[in-house]
């Protein structure tokens, strides 16, 4: 609106027709860069295929939010360049701000469609396959093989995160490892406080509740290493709640479990006894807290 | 008043804020790596040995902190005493030979998991003279945990039932207790984070407040220098 009022007035130069064509060229130029070689560097990265999408949204937005920073940079510049007063020049009202239909009109329409297309597109990449985040206990977005899915427990306390694997008969290991070219279905839990499993590389992101099951699942694709990180301020350690997980190929990863099985060994008596496997892992307050 | 005078007034005023800034940022600065324990150290073969000898108490006492009903690590500093602090200087690596000498009760691991000793050499520690690949996690009263060099350590409490136990600290080394010595390496230098994992602090909701929150109680650092 406030662009057509001063377009046609003062010296008589068209400087409405004049920002829209300066915001054309300058977005014809910029949202290809942006999108070709700006997108692929956002992050997280593609250690994943949700990772990978969400790269791919990441780029579909800014891709869309190019031509709206453009106009606001143009129109920013233009004004400065042409609407500044002149030195000694005397403060005079301008000319009253008058209703514009086909501005107002263009406006609802324009940022509409855009809102309502972000909407959808969100909706169906969140849909497609949970996009890697935290489903709670009752899952509705999968994978396509989400049924032969690789389970790991991620068990968050103050202020460590630790990881027991379901198939490997309940192996827990301070260290998260897994398989390449897996499908991967977190079950995210914690025994004290709220927390948040951020797995940064492999877009993965879920809250550990206590008493809570918080499914979330991710596709691996080559050996890569990636960092895990709390992303709920949960304390004095929060800070320093981080370690790093590793992908490795099928063959090492059953090297590693192996090894793992030795290590785990003298435990795993006592893990079973005290905390048998369950998706719920809330022990009871303990005798000094209780 | 002259454009001069103006542009000398706003440098001064932006030098005194510089010099305030400046002033609370060292002084902020010193007293968060202060105090600090410095182990002393001796040499075996070119290499730092430290003897580290920690004491946990069920509570630290009225001598000792104004929370006297709070559980806490002690250092024994050189003088002979017990120090509740916990921020320890370090040399880089170097062997630590650790002694924990424990006269708090048994409260339990959470996470049963972190009963086996980890990080340490051997992967194992000595409770009276019994060298031990895990804990009973119900016997658990404390952990002396370095998650960044991956050393976690479940120390056994003493018993319901033993006869002369601590009220609070200092803690006579005639009253009842539980001595675990274990050997872990410092690495590169930096600030390591220690901690306890039991959720050991009475009186806080699920025992994870007071204590297990405030560093010189559960929480501390080893300052690794090179």
């Amino acid at each position: 609106m406030s662009a057509a009022a001063p377009a046609k007035s003062g010296s008589g130069q068209n400087h409405g027709r004049r920002v829209v064509v300066a915001w054309l060229v300058l977005s014809v130029i910029a949202t290809p860069l942006v999108a070709i070689y700006v997108g692929p560097l956002f992050p997280p990265g593609n250690a994943t295929v949700e990772s990978q999408g969400q790269v791919f949204d990441n780029q579909v937005m800014t891709s869309l939010m190019t031509p709206v920073i453009c106009l606001l940079l143009v129109f920013f510049a233009y004004g400065l360049m042409n609407f500044r007063a002149e030195k000694n020049e005397a403060l005079l009202d301008g000319p009253p701000l008058r209703n514009d239909s086909k501005v107002q009109f263009l406006w609802v329409v324009i940022t509409s469609a855009m809102v309502l297309f972000l909407a959808g597109f969100g909706t169906f990449e969140l849909l497609k396959d949970g996009a890697g985040g935290g489903q709670g206990p009752n899952p509705i977005a999968f994978p396509a093989n989400h049924q032969s899915a690789f389970q790991v427990q991620v068990i968050g306390q103050q202020w460590q995160f630790t990881y027991r694997y379901p198939s490997l008969g309940g192996l827990e290991s301070n260290q998260l490892v897994l398989p390449a070219d897996t499908d991967i279905e977190f079950h995210v839990t914690s025994l004290d406080v709220i927390h948040s499993f951020w797995a940064v590389e492999l877009g993965v992101k879920a809250d550990a509740n206590p008493g809570v099951d918080n499914v979330t699942y991710v596709e691996t694709k080559s050996p890569t290493t990636f960092t895990v990180r709390c992303a709920e301020l949960c304390g004095l350690w929060h800070g320093y709640m981080f370690d790093n997980g590793r992908v490795l190929s099928p063959a090492q990863f059953q090297s590693w479990a192996a090894a793992q099985e030795k290590i785990y060994a003298s435990v795993k008596p006592y893990v079973n006894r005290d905390a048998p496997y369950s998706h719920t892992y809330l022990p009871d307050p303990q005798r000094r807290a209780g | 008043m002259r454009t001069g005078g103006k542009l000398a007034l706003v440098g001064l005023a932006v030098g005194l804020t510089g010099v305030l800034v400046g002033f609370y940022t060292w002084k902020l600065t010193y007293e968060a790596g202060s105090p600090a324990y410095t182990v002393p150290v001796k040499m075996v073969a070119g290499r730092p040995v430290v003897d580290l000898k920690i004491m946990t108490v069920a509570a630290i006492g009225p001598k000792l902190s104004q929370n006297p009903d709070w559980v806490s690590y002690l250092i024994h500093t050189t003088n002979g005493g017990w120090k509740r602090e916990t921020v320890w200087n370090l040399p880089a690596n170097a062997t630590i030979h650790a002694t924990i000498y424990n006269f708090d009760g048994k409260s339990g691991l959470r996470n049963p998991y972190l009963a086996r000793p980890q990080g340490i050499v051997g992967n194992q520690i000595v409770v009276k003279g019994k060298a031990l690949n895990a804990i009973d996690p119900n016997d658990a009263s404390h952990t002396f945990a370095v998650p960044q060099l991956g050393v976690i350590v479940a120390i056994p409490g003493v018993g319901d039932n033993a006869a002369h136990q601590c009220g609070f600290a200092p803690c006579s080394m005639s009253a009842a207790h539980v001595t675990v010595h274990f050997t872990f390496h410092t690495t590169t230098p930096g600030h390591y984070r220690w901690q306890c994992f039991v959720p050991c602090a009475a009186g806080w909701i699920d025992g994870f407040g007071g204590p297990m929150q405030t560093i010189g109680y559960m929480d501390g650092f080893l300052n690794v220098k090179a």
